[in-house]
């Protein structure tokens, strides 16, 4: 059911959620996913997000909002409060990575974490060839001006999950118009993990 | 507060007329009767034919029931009358607007310089000791009288806002939406304490004499201090600096103790204007009703809200340093844990609390997206009386 007006990662996690869902998007910039899962899943959402101007993005199309920053705006919210906490794009920019995605998995029963894969073969090149931080499609900022704070890669993630005693119930890794099923710590740019407490 | 208002005659309401209601009695949070109870308020736009498009416009302390148009022969408009018009974040050709004056107020609603029927004289000091929830039962008996079960919003900032929270809090089922602005759940010591240092000013003065001035010349330099004091706390640092400087009135030699620095001249000004439109006895009851409030009614704010199917905005400054943020944020807070739809903004304004009169633009946009999706639920669900 892909569409071509639809992000691919928009998709995937849209394939993820179940219908009239209730879903806290962590991060949520303009709202175009939470927009999304309220046309095509009749979902209940709530975003929370930082920048003033994506705020008013949200407003306009009739998203609620909270202005505010990830790392505080989850520990108010009682436990499972929502079906899914979805951090999409936000995990590498969080402060307190270990404490926010414990915080999700309190709030949410169920968490959607979308991330660039540091570990893309194209990373790879420009780092043994051009011994320069990567700058990619997923990872498109310059070492001095990225707002990434931590770079991960899909093996990384998984690794996390175990050591943490997280489930992973479904991951989907994909590049820029499809889903990557070989080798996809090596060809993945982006990796989508659906993930729960054991 | 602290603006000088332009007003763009394309999107004005025009020329508009306060209006009087009176009822017998209202029986206040003391447990007192008091009456009889005239409230003046004006409106903007038309009901519509289901009475959904209301919206109550609740003012702050220094505020009235005059808050968009012009009145006949005035010049000097509303004091909202930039969100308040056709196409505006209230745009009058969608919304059925709202405003009264508050009870306690002396802009024409019933308070202390009201003549009480049983001696013929102002009431003065014997006008009852009122609250915020008192003043908005006093509205809700207005917006009855208007024929009106469901407002479609309730919206103010400051003790307008503490009003729109006494709204949701004791008429959740009277409401679609609630937008509290640059307010608090309950006053801090340290905004409690800058009104006790305009109430004391208010007193000091020998004018004041137990309240009992209305025969008399008014406690205006008291009036006057408490109300610099006031404008103090509307801006920030910032807004003063970029406003005044350290700039001095004139060039020549200055007497002893004059107004030498610009910022002087304006609170003087600002001062003596104050005391031509406000009586200091409802500067006295409003701040004290503005003091004791507490929305949760001393539970937790969040066990209040349980339930409610009431939508908020929430809307604060980050430069406001007399209703902070963080007192935004505890209505924030309460909201998510109650589970109610809320959105919230802190807009990044350097006016301080004046912002809430201020930042136009930023405001328009959130209110008009608000309301515009709180009006298209009526028609989606048709809930509406339900």
């Amino acid at each position: 059911m892909a569409r071509k007006d639809i992000q691919l990662d928009h998709q995937v996690i849209l394939d993820l959620i179940n219908p009239q869902s209730t879903v806290l998007d962590l991060g949520c910039g303009n709202g175009d996913l939470l927009y999304l899962l309220i046309k095509e899943k009749h979902a209940r959402v709530q975003g929370i997000e930082i920048d003033e101007q994506a705020i008013y993005k949200c407003v306009a199309k009739g998203l609620n909002v909270f202005h505010g920053d990830v790392d505080s705006g989850l520990a108010e919210f009682s436990d499972k409060s929502f079906d899914y906490v979805v951090l999409n794009q936000s995990l590498q920019q969080i402060l307190h990575v270990d404490k926010v995605l414990s915080d999700a998995l309190r709030v949410g029963r169920k968490v959607i974490v979308g991330f660039p894969n540091f570990a893309h073969y194209k990373s790879r090149l420009q780092m043994l060839f051009l011994g320069r931080t990567p700058v990619t499609g997923a990872l498109p900022y310059q070492w001095y001006e990225t707002p990434n704070l931590h770079f991960l890669s899909i093996s990384d993630f998984k690794n996390y999950c175990r050591l943490k005693a997280i489930n992973i119930e479904q991951s989907v890794c994909i590049g820029q118009t499809r889903r990557t099923q070989f080798l996809p710590n090596l060809f993945a740019e982006t990796g989508i993990f659906l993930i729960s407490k054991k | 507060m602290s603006k000088e208002k332009k007003i763009n005659k394309n999107n004005s309401v025009g020329i508009v007329k306060a209006q009087g209601f009176n009822f017998e009695s209202l029986k206040l949070e003391s447990g007192e009767k008091f009456g009889p109870v005239t409230l003046v308020y004006e409106t903007y736009g038309c009901l519509n034919k289901d009475k959904s498009n209301a919206v109550l416009i609740t003012h702050a302390l220094s505020g009235d029931a005059h808050a968009a148009g012009l009145h006949e022969g005035k010049d000097n408009p509303g004091w909202w009358d930039d969100f308040i018009g056709p196409g505006k974040a209230f745009d009058t050709d969608k919304y059925f607007v709202i405003c009264s004056n508050v009870l306690g107020g002396c802009k024409g609603s019933s308070g202390p310089a009201s003549v009480n029927p049983k001696t013929g004289k102002p009431y003065a000091l014997d006008f009852p000791l009122i609250t915020i929830n008192d003043i908005v039962n006093a509205q809700k008996c207005l917006v009855d009288h208007l024929g009106i079960e469901k407002l479609l919003s309730v919206v103010g900032g400051s003790m307008g806002g503490q009003q729109v929270l006494s709204w949701l809090v004791n008429y959740p089922q009277s409401l679609r939406s609630v937008v509290p602005i640059a307010t608090t759940i309950k006053h801090s010591p340290q905004q409690i304490a800058f009104n006790e240092v305009g109430r004391q000013a208010i007193m000091a003065d020998a004018h004041w004499r137990s309240g009992n001035y209305y025969d008399g010349p008014a406690p205006s330099k008291g009036l006057a201090v408490a109300r610099m004091i006031g404008h103090i706390t509307y801006m920030s640092d910032k807004s003063m600096a970029e406003k005044f400087g350290r700039a001095k009135k004139g060039t020549g030699e200055s007497f002893k103790f004059t107004a030498d620095f610009e910022v002087e001249g304006y609170l003087r000004y600002r001062g003596d204007n104050f005391v031509k439109r406000f009586d200091a006895n409802s500067y006295l009851y409003i701040t004290k009703a503005m003091d004791n409030f507490d929305a949760s009614g001393g539970r937790s704010f969040e066990d209040v809200l349980q339930g409610t199917q009431v939508k908020v905005l929430v809307i604060s400054f980050k430069s406001d340093w007399l209703y902070p943020a963080y007192q935004s944020k505890e209505i924030v807070k309460a909201c998510k844990l109650a589970g109610v739809e809320t959105t919230y903004c802190e807009i990044a304004s350097t006016y301080g609390h004046d912002a809430f009169l201020l930042e136009v633009e930023e405001e328009t946009h959130l209110i008009k997206h608000f309301l515009k999706k709180m009006l298209y639920a009526y028609e989606v669900t048709g809930d509406y009386g339900a």
